[in-house]
């Protein structure tokens, strides 16, 4: 992973667009219900799939984030999920339908599209929160939402050196590079693992040195913020408005099937 | 308070039995600015520590009138700023404005104040454009000049800073020497690069084994080569005269 694909994954599309400009626990509740609506419904409910799509797509519109920055962010996901989906169609058993030369059970391929969907929605909800909302402002809202603190922290710490940890090891792999080396069998491959022993004891030694610089400025236990979060009536609106139609088609969809 | 720092017989050793500071002895006046120097494993970091409360060893020391070791360690640390030697080590916040503001806001600082402190801080150091940035985003001698800011937005009376111009070129170095320069603070720096002390500082002394082995004006320190030579220091070749007309 390069310094470069990191600062990709940032904010993107119209950064003065009302979604960008939404308090960030109202789109981390919004987007959080989406998943939570899709995750929650059975196939036969699909017209709640439907809804949630349509309120992603709004969404993006809104935001203006294309189609491509939407590809390339959930690419790196949701092959993962989908990899395990496409077994079950060919390990379930009951009713079998044949496609093509190979038999497949048919509760298999509901479970397959009911994955798919699920999988879809919850990652293009999570891809659109990172679109539209900064990474720190996404901590912020979190912490105020009451996520434990430590996580969040630590997340937070994370994201800062990150790219320095990606940087000192793009150094130690040219250093290799540069002394001739090229792994041919595996024995060889020995030096990775101690990149990564020198890698843990770096970062286990930053750890320390960054404590004490928060230490030395007077850090008590709690990371101070210097912005407050404030939420509009936008805010509520849209958080209001998102819950009552995904609440309300969830229940219809439910009700007709 | 009549001094900025007062130490006295300061005795440290270290968990894994090496000795950091063997019997310290120094007296810095307010708005003087102190080079210390010394080779590699000098207990100069060491010291740095002690005047801020982080590590607390034998002897008395008194740091901007506040006896350390006893009392509020964050008052103590609201008089001291240390600037540490990696600035990625003390810009640990998603973005410069926040990293700025971590100290104020952790003296108690209303939201309002602390964004005064910032403006006032990155104006100091000149990188007011930098506010909204990531730390990463920045380059090492960008870096460094914030990491002053992030000290000096909690006003205090004595900077300590650990080898400021380390891998800087020669431009950054130049621009950093001109921000601490303009600074009014008493100023204790860590440093191996003799001509920047020699051009910051009115007076250097030479740490050495934990101890101070000599004390006086910088320009008589730099221009004692036997002195630099048994503490294990020198000056780039060419540059004596330099460093004499100082």
């Amino acid at each position: 992973m390069s310094v470069h694909s990191l600062h990709g994954t940032g904010i993107a599309g119209d950064l003065a667009s009302p979604v960008h400009r939404l308090d960030p626990r109202a789109k981390i509740l919004g987007l959080a219900a989406v998943t939570v609506v899709a995750v929650s419904t059975p196939l036969r409910a699909w017209p709640a799939f439907v809804a949630c799509f349509a309120v992603l797509a709004a969404v993006a519109v809104v935001g203006r984030v294309g189609p491509r920055v939407l590809w390339s962010r959930a690419r790196v996901v949701l092959p993962l999920v989908l990899f395990v989906g496409v077994f079950v169609p060919f390990v379930r058993g009951g009713a079998q339908v044949s496609v093509g030369p190979v038999s497949v059970s048919e509760a298999g391929l509901a479970t397959l599209a009911a994955v798919s969907l699920k999988a879809s929605i919850g990652t293009l909800s999570a891809v659109l929160l990172g679109a539209t909302t900064g990474f720190p402002d996404v901590l912020h809202g979190l912490e105020r939402l009451r996520a434990p603190r430590l996580l969040v922290l630590i997340a937070g710490f994370m994201y800062r050196y990150l790219f320095v940890i990606v940087d000192e090891t793009r150094r130690m792999r040219t250093a290799l590079a540069a002394r001739a080396y090229r792994p041919r069998h595996v024995l060889e491959a020995a030096a990775l693992g101690r990149v990564v022993i020198s890698m843990f004891l770096r970062t286990y030694d930053r750890g320390e040195r960054v404590y004490v610089a928060m230490l030395a400025r007077g850090y008590g236990g709690t990371m101070p913020r210097l912005d407050a979060l404030a939420l509009r009536r936008a805010d509520l609106v849209f958080l209001a408005g998102l819950l009552t139609m995904l609440g309300a088609v969830r229940v219809a969809a439910e009700v007709m099937a | 308070m009549s001094c900025a720092i007062e130490a006295h017989d300061v005795r440290y050793r270290y968990p894994n039995g090496v000795v950091g500071l063997d019997g310290v002895d120094l007296s810095v006046a307010h708005g003087e600015r102190i080079a210390v120097l010394g080779p590699n494993g000098a207990g100069k970091t060491t010291l740095m520590l002690h005047l801020n409360g982080l590590l607390s060893g034998s002897g008395t020391l008194f740091v901007a009138g506040v006896r350390v070791g006893e009392g509020d360690a964050r008052q103590l640390r609201a008089r001291v700023g240390l600037v540490f030697q990696d600035p990625d080590d003390q810009l640990f916040m998603p973005s410069v404005r926040e990293d700025v503001a971590f100290g104020p806001l952790n003296l108690g600082l209303s939201r309002a104040e602390a964004c005064e402190r910032v403006a006032e801080a990155l104006a100091a150091v000149r990188m007011q454009h930098v506010a909204d940035r990531a730390p990463h985003q920045l380059s090492l001698g960008q870096r460094r000049r914030v990491a002053i800011a992030t000290v000096l937005a909690m006003d205090p009376r004595l900077l300590v800073l650990d080898e400021p111009s380390a891998s800087l070129d020669p431009r950054s170095r130049r621009e950093l020497l001109q921000t601490l320069a303009r600074l009014e603070q008493t100023m204790l720096v860590v440093t191996h690069d003799l001509l920047f002390a020699a051009e910051l500082c009115e007076r250097a002394v030479i740490l050495s084994g934990g101890r101070i082995v000599a004390d006086g004006r910088c320009a008589d320190i730099l221009r004692d080569e036997d002195l630099l030579a048994a503490h294990d220091l020198e000056l780039p070749y060419g540059r004596l005269e330099v460093a004499a007309a100082a």
